[in-house]
């Protein structure tokens, strides 16, 4: 029987230090599941699903563990980056049935049925959001690390200006604000880049917005 | 972090009960107790999460004001077309605050109650009368730029970090809870908070147990009003100086009524009742703004370090009932 790449790499390792257990929901992958004996749940331990990037998961863990925690240590998905841990920095944003949110500062337990978008499911089959594409047009990084909570925060933004919600810099609350540099750089305030690369960030974000239909 | 017991409430009443357990603590966005607790400042034994409770409508109610269920978001607060054509201080002080995806997960009840960003409460290795009472306040000798010139003791001068309650302040909001000794009950959200005193701990007037189930707002007042706030950076960075006003000026450019109210100055989100007096019937002019300036900060003591935030909320004060005396222009 196949096994993901993601399953031996990343989980089988995580399960076998310990407190978790993660298990896709897909039959084959429960067979390799049981197959590999995991420790037993520590008591305590609180179930959950959780569709990450389009895949179920089913999951159970310490009470104590944040998404972020989930998606890198249970899932594997390391592309969501934990910089500050406090919800300063924004490397960890995701998108949570289609809202940016710190994924440090949410229990992952409270997530329990969402849907979660990480960088990793932003590309369909292969080929890169467009907010991805304009990140590696307008060259809106060096060292990277904050990338992945930029793009997914910037597609969040997005999505807040098309709904018309304001920031502290929309003047005319009655209006539909626009993605001029202005707005982008207050809505995009919860995502630092200590490379500051700020002026590329928001140029790759005002030119993915304006050529994404609306 | 110190490990908890987790359940989910499904409905308000399982909820409240679910609350008088010993060490239960309710949670909704979690952007502040969450953060708490990874610096076991807050330590709870069990935790109900209450963000599925259904309380997430914005509702009119019937003498023209808002309801507004506790689990709104503070982003769903400030987008609605109602906060923002009637209310706009509230929009313009919740998007002044945090950043969008804090307040993309951040509730209006939970805002309410947000604990005070003083570096001595987030530090365990320090006292804080505060997180530890009696151990002593670090901040009346310590770095206090941030910290309250207005209500506070010998005791504790934390500020008190919220813009949103700020502007429910001025507007004279009331929460609605349920669970407590009475069962549920209504209050205005001044009698919501507490001064320091000798127990800083206690910070608000929320028995065990009591859920904010919603927050509603009585019609928005007659006249213009605003939400401006100083800060070290322009965004995502807590208030040195805010301050929610409205202003009624009359035909003959005289103040019909007034409101004001403070943030980043008090232990607690400052109404400057005496302020607003002072401008009933008063010209609408800048030496009536001074004068208001001077009278909302009457009594404040500086501790060294925040001395600034003295002028500062004065000329801050005087310019934003300034801006809304001038002939409407864009807002």
């Amino acid at each position: 029987m196949p096994v993901s790449p993601l399953l031996t790499r990343r989980l089988l390792g995580t399960t076998a230090l310990a407190t978790a257990v993660a298990t896709r929901v897909h039959a084959q992958t429960l067979e390799t599941q049981t197959a590999a004996a995991p420790p037993p749940p520590f008591p305590g331990n609180i179930d959950m699903q959780l569709d990450v990037n389009g895949r179920q998961y089913q999951l159970s863990f310490d009470p104590r563990t944040t998404l972020l925690d989930a998606l890198r240590d249970h899932i594997g998905l390391t592309g969501t980056k934990k910089g500050c841990d406090h919800g300063q920095c924004g490397a960890c944003t995701v998108l949570v049935n289609g809202v940016r949110m710190n994924s440090c500062l949410s229990l992952a337990a409270s997530r329990d049925g969402d849907k979660v978008v990480t960088i990793e499911g932003l590309a369909d089959d292969g080929k890169l959001h467009p907010m991805q594409t304009s990140f590696v047009h307008a060259d809106a990084f060096q060292c990277g690390f904050c990338t992945p909570g930029q793009i997914c925060s910037a597609i969040g933004m997005a999505a807040e200006l098309k709904r018309g919600v304001p920031s502290a810099v929309t003047v005319d609350f009655a209006a539909q604000p626009t993605a001029s540099i202005e707005e982008v750089r207050e809505r995009m305030s919860g995502n630092i880049c200590r490379c500051a690369a700020y002026p590329n960030i928001v140029a790759a974000i005002i030119s993915a917005t304006q050529g994404t239909p609306k | 972090m110190k490990a908890f017991t987790y359940e989910r409430a499904t409905a308000i009443d399982a909820a409240v009960a679910a609350g008088r357990n010993p060490g239960a603590r309710f949670i909704a966005g979690g952007t502040n107790l969450l953060d708490l607790m990874k610096v076991e400042v807050e330590k709870p034994a069990h935790l109900v999460d209450i963000s599925r409770l259904p309380l997430r409508g914005i509702a009119e109610t019937p003498d023209g004001g808002l309801a507004i269920g506790a689990l709104v978001s503070n982003t769903e607060l400030a987008a609605h077309p109602k906060v923002r054509e009637r209310y706009p201080m509230l929009a313009r002080a919740v998007v002044n605050g945090a950043s969008a995806q804090l307040r993309n997960q951040a509730t209006t009840g939970g805002n309410l109650l947000q604990r005070t960003r003083c570096p001595y409460f987030y530090d365990v290795s320090k006292p804080c009368n505060k997180r530890m009472p009696n151990s002593g306040c670090s901040a009346l000798q310590g770095v206090n730029r941030m910290t309250a010139v207005l209500g506070g003791s010998d005791a504790c001068i934390a500020a008190h970090p919220s813009d949103m309650a700020v502007a429910m302040m001025a507007l004279d909001a009331t929460i609605e809870t349920k669970g407590g000794n009475k069962d549920g009950r209504r209050l205005p959200v001044a009698d919501l908070y507490r001064l320091p005193a000798e127990t800083p701990q206690h910070e608000t007037n929320l028995e065990d147990g009591e859920l904010i189930v919603s927050v509603t707002l009585p019609p928005p007042p007659t006249g213009r009003q605003t939400y401006r706030k100083v800060r070290d950076r322009a965004s995502y960075a807590f208030a040195l100086v805010s301050v929610a006003a409205i202003l009624d000026v009359d035909g003959d450019r005289k103040v019909r009524s007034a409101r004001l109210a403070l943030g980043g100055v008090g232990t607690m989100p400052w109404r400057a009742h005496d302020a607003e007096n002072g401008m009933a019937g008063a010209e609408a002019d800048g030496k009536t703004f001074a004068t208001a300036g001077a009278v909302a900060v009457a009594g404040a003591q500086g501790r060294g370090g925040n001395d600034f935030k003295i002028p500062l909320a004065k000329r801050t004060v005087a310019r934003t009932f300034a801006d809304l005396a001038a002939p409407p222009s864009k807002d």
